[in-house]
């Protein structure tokens, strides 16, 4: 990549977020009214009755909507320019353009239908906190994921490094509490345990690596970056601060060696968290990838180490989260390990390196396409899981026996939707793999593109397991399993973008430039 | 407008489900078709037929309809011809109406979205669209062991598709855009140059691909079983109409665009399209029951179709290769339809295809050992038919270049063997007529049912443009030119 191409593209990006709104607010008002939102409900909560713990739920889901409908208004330094204005000293930690919008929205989008999610599933919350009959213990959960939404929103536009880490930082502890909040059950309890240790783990790493990297650079500003770069005697040191920062984002993204965790946490937390880990949480380290990367990208000093990183863990994390798929019997633990073969095809789409031309898409695009595609997936087949485990008892592959005969329209819908995580053309998943394919071969990634072929059609034959049980196994005994209204309407809205996006993914595009 | 073509059999699919009655919705859709389909194909040329919108702004895709030239046009005569056929011929079994008529409108769509877009990417998007409902339809409603072949046709088709769009993707990328026309025509002009190597490399993962598609040997063993196993409308769609996709897309793809990457292959080619004939050829004799006697035909008579193309590999100016194979990709598709629709009629009538459980059927039922003759015949290229044009077309057109003084080159030699394989369909076209339809009824055809006027239409329909084409190749060779 071309620094000239770099920076026409980020000017391009720019200009044309560069719009006006009629009444402008600063951009992180945003994350203050989302905290804002965090803390009322939180005291509000007290006030709400044991039996009827949901209601903060919806408030939740409520508020989270009106902040989403509030950011047209926002605006970066770059959109006023009195002096005054741009010259605030926050804008030197905070950035406001359309990518970052671009992930707000998503972060917004996603905490608001794991909410929702919540409010369907607390009755298992409600049998694992205090004792099935109240809702007593059940109210915070509504708040937390507020609190790790605004954590995501402000990653999205970090620019310095600290600021990027504390943003993180908010984002695992609130994901601490999530996963072990059934504290009644020993899997959700396990998964806390295991994922505090590793996340802990993690965050040692990425702050070390931090060290490093300002250590050799002598800046956390990632801005300032690309000059400290070219005054360095060796890249060395950088090269080093570099990996251990990728080492810990690998946590997040749930990428190889770094994935331990992802299969024994996403079976043991409570469904709705594990939609949040593996869309949201996914998402977060992403973009913090996508920004810490940007300046070594734009380096030739290290570049070339960098890419060649992302594509061994790319293929690693492809080889692991396919072939460690296949045996799986637990769809929730399938989920997770298809989680992980995804984050080998964004991981693959980074490797690719490119800035995007006038005719192709760049990595970064590509990466949030993809994810955009992938949240509206994911979501909707964890909608769909919850219930079957609160209705059928169970989250075993064996437990979607027979839907097509019990629920023909539920079998039809998640069969729709396995198909397009599996990739299948004229849904939304086959958007983001040709994409990621178009990527790889462009940049001639031949070992790459063998090996996300391979983990594409791999892909098919875990998915079609699913598949297989809903309209080739007899029911059993097995009740037929009723969506309630929330989440039945989620279902609804996002199986229908799932194939309107197929086959018209402008609109996804649109909201990145 | 093709997008109607499109629509009209996905909104049927979409009304089945939500509850129209089936049968009704989906013989309405497919008849509209019909129309709408043949119009479009005669009319070709008229611009009304285009359909273009943008979906995406960069890259610029498009998803567009339009018939890019006659073959389009045959194409989509094909499909629509054969899902009436086939829905018509339709036996859902009880409770499972929705799934069996919807899935039978969505491989129609799949198939004829495929042949009409004009963009690279819903060409191939469209025709994965359709083989999902085909794996659905053999594992839930198949005969037989039908998991294991569900699973079967689902790896074969599934890598196969995969190689497939790692060669399309390749292609576009070196093209700079996913418009098929503007890169055929960037290649002919010379302004898309793609050096040897890279050619040859993208035809290899191209033949793979579409090879593996139209059960190119040594690629074709999930064909058989899973023509056996598969309902009959889902057989006679996919075989009729969706397998043609593979050839279709060589035609259109890779022909035009890697000439120089086919032509390295070509020794590869005949070898296996020499298999496809001779070997499948011999396993085809070799079968106990007619539904797979029928599976195994198929996979042996594409060899002649890929030999229509290896003559235009060999040598671009070749003039007859091109209208050979598609002329007898519409035979084929028509006659294989007919057969499975009539495989399934006789299975219903006797309870079995088994030949050794068969005989002597033409005493209890003269009018189905009529049309069966017709089609085995029409199918084993006698004259008069379609099938027996387009056969004489292909040989003819491995020897349009052909010069006394430099002798006879490989393709010649492998056409010569190819005319074999006429001998080698009529041995077992006619043994199976005979044992079927010959000899003194045995019990489980003393009391079969002759054909009623419900099964006849279907038959008609298919039996008539066989003989139409049959008498006048010129009916669709002046589309095609």
């Amino acid at each position: 990549m071309e620094r000239s191409d770099m920076e026409a593209l980020t000017n391009s990006i720019k200009s044309a977020s560069n719009h006006f709104p009629l009444f402008p607010m600063p951009a992180y008002y945003l994350e203050a009214l989302t905290v804002t939102l965090g803390l009322i409900l939180l005291m509000a909560e007290a006030f709400v009755p044991s039996k009827s713990k949901s209601w903060v739920g919806v408030f939740a889901a409520i508020g989270l909507g009106g902040i989403l409908l509030l950011i047209p208004l926002a605006i970066g330094p770059d959109a006023k320019p009195d002096a005054g204005w741009a010259a605030w000293p926050l804008w030197n930690f905070y950035q406001f353009d359309s990518l970052a919008r671009f992930y707000k929205i998503f972060a917004l989008i996603t905490t608001l239908l794991v909410v929702l999610m919540s409010i369907d599933y607390r009755k298992i919350l409600a049998r694992y906190t205090d004792h099935p009959g109240s809702e007593n213990g059940t109210g915070e959960f509504y708040a937390l994921p507020v609190f790790a939404c605004a954590g995501m929103m402000w990653l999205a536009s970090a620019k310095d490094l600290a600021g990027a880490f504390v943003a993180l930082e908010l984002i695992t502890v609130t994901f601490y509490i999530l996963v072990a909040y059934m504290r009644r059950n020993v899997g959700s309890l396990e998964a806390g345990v295991k994922y505090l240790i590793l996340g802990a783990l993690s965050t040692g790493f990425l702050v070390y690596g931090i060290a490093w990297v300002y250590g050799s650079t002598g800046t956390m500003s990632l801005a300032a970056m690309p000059s400290s770069i070219s005054n360095l005697q060796s890249p060395i040191p950088l090269l080093f601060g570099i990996a251990l920062v990728m080492v810990g984002l690998a946590f997040k993204i749930g990428a190889v060696p770094m994935h331990i965790w992802i299969p024994d946490v996403y079976q043991g937390a409570p469904t709705p968290v594990t939609a949040f880990l593996s869309v949201g949480s996914k998402a977060a380290g992403f973009i913090l990838l996508v920004r810490f990367l940007e300046p070594f990208l734009a380096s030739e000093f290290t570049r070339g180490p960098v890419l060649k990183l992302l594509i061994i863990l790319s293929i690693a994390t492809l080889l692991f989260g396919n072939l460690a798929a296949i045996p799986q019997t637990n769809f929730k633990r399938l989920l997770a390990y298809s989680s992980i073969a995804h984050a080998g095809f964004l991981l693959l789409a980074l490797a690719a390196g490119s800035s995007g031309t006038d005719a192709a898409l760049g990595s970064v695009q590509v990466v949030s396409l993809y994810l955009a595609t992938y949240l509206i997936i994911t979501l909707a087949v964890f909608f769909m899981l919850a219930q079957v485990r609160i209705q059928r008892e169970g989250e075993d592959i064996s437990d979607f026996n027979g839907l097509g005969q019990t629920n023909p329209t539920f079998a039809m819908a998640l069969t729709i939707l396995l198909a397009a995580l599996a990739g299948v053309p004229l849904t939304a998943g086959f958007i983001g793999k040709f994409f990621v394919f178009t990527l790889a071969v462009d940049a001639g990634m031949w070992a790459g593109v063998g090996i996300a072929f391979i983990a594409a059609g791999t892909g098919f034959y875990y998915y079609l397991k699913v598949v297989r049980a809903m309209w080739w196994s007899a029911p059993g005994d097995r009740p037929a399993v009723f969506l309630p209204t929330i989440s039945k309407t989620c279902v609804v809205v996002l199986t229908a973008a799932t194939l309107v996006f197929g086959v018209w993914p402008q609109p996804i595009l649109a909201l990145l430039r | 407008m093709l997008a109607l073509i499109v629509a009209l059999p996905l909104l049927a699919a979409i009304a089945v489900m939500l509850g129209t009655p089936a049968r009704q919705t989906s013989i309405a859709a497919a008849g509209a078709n019909l129309a709408l389909g043949l119009w479009a194909a005669f009319s070709w040329e008229n611009s009304f037929w285009n359909f273009s919108v943008p979906v995406l702004e960069k890259p610029a895709l498009n998803l567009s309809f339009g018939m890019q030239d006659g073959i389009s046009a045959v194409m989509i005569a094909l499909s629509v011809l054969v899902t009436l056929a086939a829905t018509l011929n339709a036996r859902a079994p009880v409770g499972r109406e929705k799934l069996y008529y919807s899935s039978i409108l969505l491989i129609a769509a799949g198939a004829i979205g495929a042949f009409a877009s004009t963009d690279l990417f819903f060409f191939y998007a469209f025709h994965e669209l359709a083989l999902i409902p085909t794996f659905l339809m053999i594992g839930i409603l198949g005969r037989g062991d039908r998991k294991q072949i569900a699973w079967k046709i689902t790896i074969y088709l599934g890598l196969g598709s995969i190689v497939l769009l790692a060669g399309l993707v390749w292609l576009a990328n070196l093209a700079g855009t996913f418009d098929i026309p503007t890169m055929v025509a960037a290649a002919r002009d010379g302004t898309l140059v793609i050096d040897p190597a890279t050619q040859k490399s993208i035809a290899a993962l191209l033949i793979v691909g579409f090879g593996s598609l139209v059960s190119l040997f040594p690629m074709h063993s999930w064909a058989a079983p899973a023509y056996a196993s598969a309902p009959a409308p889902v057989a006679m769609l996919h075989a009729g109409v969706l397998k043609k996709f593979g050839l279709y897309g060589l035609i259109r793809v890779a022909l035009p665009i890697v000439p120089e990457g086919m032509q390295a292959w070509l020794g590869v080619l005949l070898v296996l399209l020499l298999g496809n004939l001779l070997w499948c050829g011999m396993v085809t004799i070799s079968q106990k029951r007619f539904d797979n006697m029928l599976g195994s035909a198929s996979v042996m008579h594409m060899g002649y179709i890929f030999l229509g193309i290896a003559a235009v590999v060999s040598n671009p100016h070749n003039t007859l290769g091109i209208p050979a194979a598609v002329l007898l990709m519409f035979a084929h598709g028509v006659s294989v339809a007919l057969l499975f629709g009539l495989a399934d009629r006789i299975e219903r009538a006797t309870g079995t295809l088994d030949f050794a459980d068969l005989g002597g059927l033409a005493k209890s039922a003269p009018a189905l050992a009529f049309t069966v003759g017709f089609a085995a015949f029409t199918a084993m290229g006698l004259t008069v038919s379609a099938n027996f044009v387009g056969e004489v077309f292909v040989f003819l057109s491995a020897f349009q270049q052909y010069t006394p003084a430099t002798g006879l080159t490989p393709l010649q030699i492998v056409c010569i063997f190819a005319i074999w394989g006429v001998v080698i369909s009529a041995v077992y076209m006619l043994r199976a007529f005979h044992g079927m339809f010959h000899g003194p009824p045995v019990e489980a055809t003393r009391n079969a049912p002759d054909l009623t006027l419900a099964d006849r239409i279907p038959a008609l329909l298919l039996a008539i443009p066989l003989l139409c084409v049959g008498l006048y190749p010129n009916l669709l060779l002046n589309l095609i030119r």
